[in-house]
């Protein structure tokens, strides 16, 4: 089948990029999205032009890297599926494709339809561990933990951090994240006694970062290439009013106010 | 060169615990007048790096990715064991070490294997207690699975996704340390070459990858976890980034690189599609626990390439024309055979025209009789998850029709020589997880990989490097020394020569072409000739690729191209020692089948005679034949058997 | 600064006050329009229960300037996550796609402005007077007894032969009001929902009854507001009624 792409293309932060229009021709409906557009990029690659730059390593849908949006829809919009495992039959012969970065501020774009998402990493710095030495801990069966609370920490803690939740928001909040994270620690017991320091260390980076907030539209899960729950975010809003309750230590970041 | 392991003598059992109180420590008011360097953020290279941040060392380390929680460990599905014997059946710290170094077919160290084995269940400790959300039974406990043929349940797992669960806990503790300082994290940091002054590892250089700045880094001692080289077969499981450069550019650098030869197939991939397939996708080994594998008896019921389809749909082909053949083969073990076996089986029925899947690469994986008998919503239970994924990206759901499998490259047991201490032969180069060649020999055991990698950067590494750090004392660094100058000048030269060739030829066509060809004669099953053809195909590869390649746009600025490049003409000279590697071996051993080697049923057949000892290759110069250095492999514990499985 | 400004400042504290303030908001909608359906029992009772508030002039103010600041928290909030959400997207998709949002999710910010509007006529129209045609304000009578006419301004507000206006400005106001409480009944219907996860209340078992509450009181509250000047225009409440 053959296709037309407009793809964002803008060489670095300083650059305003522009949409620029390139063919895809010859594609087979089982080719990966990302194996489609290496076959434009060996095309370019050949005319001597630069390939179109886009994020990936795993392409099996784990490590996180790839994400850009088709047609306004993070990772293409198919159901629980990154860019990297969505596949060309779901298109058709003739379709016309927008590809544009994840667009946030605090997300700059790199390159083309690459983007900085350290703020992610920043997030879970401020707090998105349980504070354990290597070393000795007590046996692994010491502290039971039902199955019920393991699976909901296991399912909060499936992200991938890709940022299509940032991305897929209306508001470009990445409340999604943090609340995965905030949920996946705060429900076990290991994390339990930082809980109230975490929910307030990342939240208050997270809003350093520049993100938006939640108004309930529920786009970054449907857009979750993981299924990651609104639930988390409703738990990250309760840990963070329960800890103005029963805190006692104020927790501040460096530069939050 | 004489190859000291420098493994405790003595009784195994205590090896370990002694030799940590033999080694010398670290006055903990001088660990932060060290510095290391950590090269990738990987299972081990996380973990190392956090366990050293929080001796109180000071860390610099260095990931290509945008953030370190994308290493490939991620993509572990299956699990990890350790020797916790939570089921009662019968597991110990002793069993898992038995099993490995019968996995291994005795290709391995004895001592580093039972260390493995005794730190496994710390690993796990660590693991929950950073809040790992492992799987668990009603009651609390944590729930484990029998993994690969294991006799024991000693399999820990969350969900498919164990991998990714436990690199996000080392990335959780590599956060902290880089929260509290101790860490200096770069990502979007590629390591180039390696510096060598006054004979230690002193530092490394690196490419920025979105300003291509090339920068220096100084340390008392460079650690390199930077994963196997699969990618020499240009497709594989891994990921597309994962590379030879660091551990290659090491060897360049006088580290010895051993038993490259030995690399892992893994018979339940998804096949190649088309042409323009850029990696492949592992489907859990644990599918074969109720899946059966077979290829249609009559060729014309397989692939048709004129067409471009299968003859017949495999549904309409009967039971009598369906050759079930590890079950024929195998009536014992049936479809459960270990990986190597059941991918060479696969291999041979496709060679025999067989085959189903694009030019007549792949079998079926058949689960009609498991929903015969358990019912449709019992296999999805097991499975259902994977069945998704499957049908994610063929477009065919397993419920309906068979899978199609294929065996595909997805782990390297070889990598850079090492002793106990985890060093390499260049003092202060230590190498860990994939990277190195150590605890699994020549074939790893299913949910070993994970294991391996958290040992060494838990639970390994941090004590043994105190121990070289200790003998050195600190030292003076500067990034202004000679070695560095020297090395940075040759890393832009070699970028400079990449930019300036201008070809007519892509990056990737090189990476194909040298992966077919290595796939073809250095893959599941090889022969001397081959193996010949293969060294002399090499070099005009190489040859024709510094001539002719073609890499757009300019080295100070992001450039994917180039990038790949660079990864590319290591693998280029990489390649040439692997098959001689393999070519030099002349027996049959774990991952490595040399055709001339096997018995009259086609199985394996080792040289214990002739062969029990690691090939550790000195780098020459390119083009020339590297030196072999052999460390002997002393049994005293598990004595030598033959594998058989029928 | 204090452990509450930090809060109050960050994005889930603001969240936090618009959900607090957007339900006390809630309850007056609710207590209001109670009061308010007593148009149908006839003009004695609406009349009595506009004097009895009328009474007590102190308490008035204070549930009056008490629901300003409330509006205020409600206004200011929203005004500064808008911005703030401005300022976390400069850049704009030139496609963007929604999955799962709703209409009334998505209008929140188009529907609030537009009720600000709405609440300024509705005080102008039926407590000041400036757009009423002739507004009756409470007197006290010879007995001392407060008399207000509250119906009487209802029937005159909506009432298509109004004299000192016309019938189209009439209708026109109709149907504001209309078209205000159905815009009303979206921005509660999304916001009683919204208020639940933002202060963290929800539950997965509950979460469609919860969906499924907010939808139904946001529709009862359309109803019964715009039944009443509908009840006027089309005469079956009014003059018609009984003066």
């Amino acid at each position: 089948m053959n296709l037309t792409l407009h793809v964002w293309r803008q060489k670095g932060p300083n650059d305003p990029g522009r949409f620029e229009t390139y063919p895809a021709t010859g594609i087979s409906e089982h080719m990966s999205f990302l194996e489609m557009l290496d076959t434009v990029n060996e095309k370019l690659e050949a005319e001597g032009k630069e390939p179109i730059v886009f994020e990936h390593d795993c392409r099996e849908g784990i490590c996180g890297c790839c994400g850009f949006m088709i047609d306004g829809k993070a990772h293409g919009g198919q159901h629980k599926t990154t860019v990297c495992q969505l596949h060309m039959r779901s298109f058709k012969d003739g379709d016309e494709l927008t590809l544009e970065p994840w667009r946030a501020q605090a997300f700059p774009v790199i390159k083309d339809l690459m983007v900085d998402r350290s703020a992610f990493d920043r997030i879970i710095q401020s707090g998105g561990y349980v504070s354990v030495r290597s070393g000795s801990p007590q046996d692994a069966n010491a502290i039971l933990i039902g199955k019920e609370v393991a699976d909901r920490a296991f399912d909060a803690a499936a992200c991938i951090g890709c940022g299509a939740c940032v991305a897929s928001c209306p508001n470009a909040a990445a409340m999604l994240f943090t609340g995965a994270k905030i949920t996946h620690l705060g429900v076990l017991p290991q994390g339990a006694p930082e809980r109230f320091r975490r929910v307030q260390a990342m939240t208050t980076q997270m809003d350093m970062e520049g993100f938006g907030y939640c108004t309930n539209h529920g786009e970054c899960s449907a857009y979750c290439p993981k299924g990651i729950s609104l639930d988390v975010i409703a738990r990250m809003n309760q840990d963070l009013l329960l800890a103005q309750v029963v805190t006692r230590d104020e927790v501040r970041r460096e530069g939050g106010e | 060169m004489i190859l000291e392991s420098k493994a405790p003598k003595g009784d195994i059992q205590t090896a370990w615990d002694r030799h940590k109180f033999d080694v010398k420590m670290v006055n903990p008011a001088n660990k932060r007048k060290y510095t290391v360097i950590v090269v990738g953020t990987g299972l081990a290279g996380a973990s190392a790096a956090a366990s050293l941040g929080e001796l109180g060392y000071n860390v610099l380390n260095f990931a290509f990715q945008d953030s370190a929680r994308r290493a490939h460990s991620i993509a572990a599905q299956g699990g990890i064991n350790a020797a916790k014997n939570y089921q009662g059946d019968g597991d110990s710290i002793y069993r898992l070490f038995y099993d490995t170094v019968k996995g291994g077919d005795f290709r391995a160290r004895e001592e580093n294997v039972y260390r493995l084995a005794q730190v496994s269940v710390n690993i796990i400790d660590q693991a929950v207690a950073q809040g790992v959300p492992f799987a668990r039974e009603y009651g609390g406990l944590l729930a484990n699975r029998s993994f690969g043929g294991a006799l024991v349940s000693r399999t820990f797992y969350a969900q498919g996704q164990t991998g990714q669960q436990l690199l996000i806990g080392a990335y959780q503790a590599l956060m902290r340390q880089v929260n509290d300082g101790k860490v200096k994290l770069f990502t979007r940091t590629e390591m180039l070459d390696l510096v060598i002054q006054d004979g230690h590892a002193r530092g490394i250089i690196t490419r920025n990858l979105v300003s291509g700045k090339v920068e220096r880094w100084v340390a008392d001692a460079v650690v390199l976890a930077t994963g196997g080289y699969s990618n020499v077969f240009f497709l594989s499981t891994n990921a597309m980034g994962c590379n030879v450069t660091s551990t290659w550019r090491a060897a360049r650098r006088g580290a010895l690189f051993a038993n490259p030869c030995y690399t892992q197939i893994h018979p339940t991939c998804i096949p190649v599609s088309g042409g323009y397939q850029s990696k492949l996708t592992l489907m859990s080994e644990s599918l074969r626990n109720d899946g059966r594998v077979w290829a249609p008896k009559n060729p014309a019921d397989g692939w048709d390439s004129s067409k471009g389809k299968v003859g017949k749909d495999p549904r309409q082909i009967p039971e009598a024309e369906r050759d079930y053949f590890l079950e024929r083969r195998y009536p014992t073990f049936g479809n459960l055979v270990p990986r190597d076996v059941a991918s060479r089986a696969a291999k041979k029925a496709c060679d025999d025209g067989q085959g189903i899947a694009y030019e007549g690469r792949g079998v079926y994986l058949d689960f009609g009789d498991a929903i015969q008998r358990l019912g449709k919503d019992a296999v999805g239970e097991r499975y259902g998850n994977l069945f998704e994924m499957y049908e994610r990206i063929t477009g065919d759901s397993p419920y309906e029709t068979p899978m199609r499998i294929y065996p595909a490259p997805h782990y390297t047991m070889g990598g850079l020589w090492v002793d106990y201490n985890l060093q390499s032969n260049v003092p202060g180069l230590f190498v860990i997880g994939e990277a190195n060649f150590s605890d699994h020999g020549a074939n790893r055991l299913g949910a070993s990989a994970l294991m391996q990698g958290l040992s060494d950067g838990y639970f390994v590494l941090p004590y043994t490097i105190g121990h070289y750090l200790a003998q050195v004392g600190p030292r003076g660094k500067s990034t202004e020394w000679d070695s560095f100058k020297q090395v940075e000048g040759e890393v832009t030269e070699r970028t400079d020569k990449l930019m300036s060739i201008k070809g007519k030829r892509s990056v990737d066509s090189f990476h194909r072409e040298l992966g077919l060809l290595m796939w073809e004669h250095c893959g599941m099953a090889r022969n001397a000739k081959g193996l010949s053809l293969l060294l002399q195909e090499i070099p005009r590869i190489r040859a024709e690729f510094w001539e002719n390649v073609s890499v757009p746009g300019t080295p100070g600025e992001l450039n994917q191209v180039l990038e790949r490049a660079g990864r590319v003409a290591d693998f280029l000279e990489f390649a040439e020692m692997m098959a001689l590697d393999a070519l030099e071996r002349e027996e049959s051993c774990g991952g490595h089948f040399r055709e001339e080697h096997q018995s009259a049923e086609g199985e394996a057949e080792r040289d214990d005679e002739k062969f029990q000892y690691v090939a550790a290759w000195e780098f020459k110069g390119v083009g020339v034949r590297p030196e072999l250095h052999k460390e002997a492999l002393d049994f005293r514990y598990v004595k030598p058997s033959k594998r058989s499985y029928k | 600064m204090s452990w509450f400004m930090r809060f109050a400042r960050s994005t889930i504290g603001m969240k936090v006050a618009m959900a607090i303030s957007g339900l006390l908001l809630f309850g007056f909608v609710i207590g209001h329009m109670l009061g308010n359906l007593q148009v149908y029992i006839g003009p004695s009772a609406l009349n009595h229960y506009g004097a009895a508030l009328q009474g007590n002039q102190g308490l008035l103010w204070v549930v009056r300037l008490g629901l300003l600041a409330i509006l205020f928290t409600h206004v200011g909030s929203s005004v500064a996550l808008v911005l703030r959400a401005k300022a976390a997207r400069p850049q704009g998709y030139r496609k963007w796609q929604g999955k799962v949002s709703t209409y009334a999710s998505r209008t929140m910010r188009v529907s609030g402005p537009i009720l600000l509007l709405f609440i300024i006529f509705h005080l102008l129209h039926l407590t000041v007077g400036t757009v009423h045609p002739d507004l009756q304000h409470c007197a006290t009578q010879a007995t001392g007894d407060l008399q207000c006419f509250v119906y009487q301004n209802v029937d005159a507000a909506f009432s298509l032969d109004t004299a000192g206006t016309t019938m189209a400005v009439q209708l026109g106001i109709v149907a504001f009001y209309l078209v205000a409480m159905l815009l009303l009944g979206m921005h509660l219907g999304h916001g009683a929902y919204s208020m639940f996860r933002t202060l963290g209340l929800n539950s997965p078992r509950y979460d469609k009854v919860a969906r499924a509450f907010a939808t139904a009181v946001a529709v009862l509250i359309v109803v019964g507001n715009c039944s009443i000047p509908l009840a006027v225009a089309t005469g079956l409440v009014g003059a018609a009624g009984g003066h």
